[in-house]
């Protein structure tokens, strides 16, 4: 284990030692750690955050495939915009988890604040706790899976890939949701506009599991209800006035 | 004669024998624009979504005059003497600031709302006089990356198509709060224009009638802001500008609060600011004019000791030289052009007389951007019609207006004697009606009285 490296490695001897880099809040800054995530001449495939203490924008926009392991809570945005990287967070995380995500895999084994994955095009956010309200908003591609319940006005404006909400969802769930599917295995405490219950078939069946088994999960699919948009808000017309 | 407040349609009816000429008189209250609104809705049941931005009258850089050299103020040399354009902006924060030889770039447009050949025309002729450009609701096309030196990217409330990478290969970073247009209001782009493409990059279903979030999805209030702006510098490791705009509302709250946030750039976008795609209600009855929004930023700015420090773009309704003199005379640092520049690509050209007639419109009239028809090649996605805008005539065309634009404010500031743009102050100007004075906070013209002041 090194200390944040700023340059590659001179000795092959090095170049093992740097495999492995750990990285504490408390003496380096959040600017140093992302600024050496995204130096193209690193070679560290692994990484370990310590004292986070609940600073912003962690581990945001890195764009190669590392793993990063923070041990304790995150503060804003964290992993935002995320792209190939796999980051752990072993507490909570505070707002806009892993928002606009691309690709790569953020777990975070606490609870998450509003918005988690807002925006996010792809990749995988898995939640172990609670996520507040708002989560997987304006969602275009990315996959989340919840371990607890999750806020009101989650999947609003979702637009593409799929939620799995293992415990309870708040109310409004999927307001004006376009082509996202969600999956929530307890109670709804409302649909949002143009959101309904849609059957259950085998192909959901099938598409539920591989996200339950990708999050490490042992919930069973035949658990869970879909839902989905009613497609009715896809065209402005005079008949829509009453459902805003 | 034809009264100031009178459409071009209103004067053209005086000059031929109308009902007018017979003793009938037309309501002021009910005029022929009210009348027609109300039959329509009455008729369809949904309101009007148009282009454009407000069509009223509101005080403006019009109601404004240069004072000029005089016995205790000398000129500079028309022709001789230098007067320098160019302007840094983002130079608070950013590694890499933009570095503009005018002061006058092209506002956020979106792929999508405007086809790909204007897009690239407007890249063109701004970066052809070292000027940028700006993105819009739809993310950032190859095609404008290539065709802009110094592009601008906008982060917007739908976010769609954001992604690191563009990002990254952005020049400057806009996070946009608001527009002009319709403060408070997201975007709008109707199923027409939604094409496979367009679809595509906002992972939307093609043909739907888009409905866009108006506020951020991961961040609420000033305090959030600032925390949302660091993670954009951080993603991009600091080094480019972060643009804030705001439609002009409450211009002095929103300056203090961009510029503790952590902006280095304002962009302040009045009511006259165009759209592609919005509630007619909202144009012309949300948001304030841009004269009276620029002296309260730049006293936001006074107060922070940040005037200059943090630059200020304005825009909404600037058409000309002078437009420009003014709004830089005011304390802005720079302006952007967006309807101007559509114009200059062809919009409302008397030469597409017969088809805005077949679209019910005129030259001069024709505001329907949402309906993806334009003759003129710009507002639309349809292949045949985006044909007829050759990008690269339309290119020459925007940096003709660029040049023409910059000459013109040049000229003031030379007569004003000032060797810089940026030298030309309140000061040099006075107002012709109470209004703009009370708004501007320059004199009443003959007066040396303020409303307000004393």
């Amino acid at each position: 284990m090194s200390t944040l490296p700023t340059a590659a490695p001179r000795h092959p001897a090095e170049a093992d030692a740097a495999e492995h880099v750990s990285v504490d809040l408390a003496e380096q800054s959040v600017r140093e750690l992302n600024a050496a995530l995204h130096d193209p001449a690193a070679t560290a495939t692994r990484w370990t955050v310590t004292h986070p203490r609940g600073l912003h924008s962690i581990a945001v926009g890195v764009d190669r495939e590392v793993r990063v392991d923070v041990e304790g809570h995150v503060g804003y945005y964290f992993g935002g915009m995320n792209k190939h990287a796999t980051l752990t967070v072993s507490g909570s995380a505070g707002q806009g988890l892993a928002e606009n995500i691309m690709s790569g895999r953020v777990h975070v084994h606490g609870d998450a604040s509003q918005s988690a994955a807002a925006t996010g095009r792809g990749g995988l956010v898995v939640i172990d706790g609670n996520a507040s309200a708002r989560c997987g908003i304006s969602m275009k591609g990315v996959d989340i899976v919840v371990g607890g319940s999750v806020g009101h006005m989650s999947a609003f404006m979702a637009q593409a890939g799929r939620m799995v909400v293992c415990g309870d969802a708040g109310e409004s769930l999927g307001d004006s949701i376009y082509e996202a599917r969600l999956y929530v295995k307890g109670s709804v405490a409302s649909l949002g506009t143009d959101c309904v219950e849609k059957q259950m078939r085998d192909e959901h069946r099938r598409e539920l599991a591989g996200l339950l088994q990708a999050a490490g999960r042992t919930e069973s699919p035949e658990e869970f209800r879909r839902y989905g948009s009613a497609r009715r808000l896809y065209h402005f017309t005079a008949d829509n006035s009453k459902a805003y | 004669m034809p009264q100031q407040n009178q459409t071009a349609a209103q004067v053209r009816a005086d000059a031929v024998p109308g009902p007018g000429d017979h003793g009938l008189r037309e309501s002021a209250t009910f005029d022929r624009a009210t009348i027609h609104a109300i039959q329509r809705a009455a008729e369809t049941g949904v309101y009007d979504i148009r282009g454009w931005g407000a069509k009223r009258r509101v005080p403006h850089f019009d109601d404004l005059l240069f004072l000029g050299a005089s016995v205790s103020r000398y000129p500079l040399e028309g022709y001789r003497e230098k007067c320098a354009t160019d302007v840094v902006l983002g130079d608070r924060h950013a590694k890499t600031p933009l570095h503009l030889d005018i002061p006058i770039t092209i506002a956020g447009m979106s792929f999508g709302a405007l086809s790909a050949n204007a897009k690239e025309a407007l890249g063109t002729g701004a970066s052809a006089v070292g000027t940028s450009t700006t993105t819009g609701d739809g993310g950032m096309t190859d095609e404008e990356r290539d065709h802009s030196d110094t592009l601008v990217y906008q982060l917007l409330p739908s976010r769609y198509g954001m992604n690191p990478d563009d990002l990254r290969r952005a020049d400057a970073i806009e996070v946009v709060v608001g527009q002009g247009a319709k403060p408070g209001g997201g975007g709008m782009l109707l199923g027409q224009k939604i094409t496979q493409r367009v679809a595509e990059m906002r992972t939307l279903p093609q043909g739907i009638d888009q409905r866009s979030a108006s506020r951020h999805p991961d961040w609420t209030g000033p305090d959030d802001l600032e925390i949302k702006i660091g993670e954009l510098r951080e993603i991009t490791d600091w080094e480019k500008p972060v643009f804030v705009k705001v439609g002009a509302t409450r211009p002095y709250y929103d300056t203090s609060l961009a510029v503790k946030a952590g902006a280095d750039v304002v962009v302040l976008d009045g009511m006259q600011g165009g759209t592609a795609a919005t509630q007619e209600v909202f144009i012309e009855h949300v948001g304030i004019p841009i004269l009276a929004a620029v002296p309260e930023a730049v006293r936001a700015l006074k107060d922070m000791g940040m005037h200059r420090r943090v630059q200020l773009v304005v825009s909404g309704g600037i058409r000309n030289g002078a437009d420009v003199a003014k709004a830089m005379a005011l304390g802005a640092d720079a302006v952007s052009i967006g309807t101007a520049a559509l114009i200059a690509l062809g919009d409302n050209s008397p030469r597409y007389r017969d088809e805005y007639a077949a679209l019910g419109s005129a030259p001069g009239y024709y505001d329907d951007f949402q309906d993806g028809r334009d003759p003129a090649g710009i507002s639309t996605q349809d292949p045949e019609l985006s044909a007829r805008l050759d990008p690269v005539e339309g290119g020459r065309r925007v940096e003709n207006l660029l040049r023409v634009m910059t000459m013109e404010a040049q000229t003031i500031a030379r007569a004003c004697g000032k060797s810089d743009l940026r030298h030309l102050e309140p000061e040099d100007m006075v107002a012709l009606t109470l209004e703009a004075s009370a708004m501007a906070k320059v004199p009443l013209a003959g007066t040396d009285w303020i409303p307000g002041t004393r």
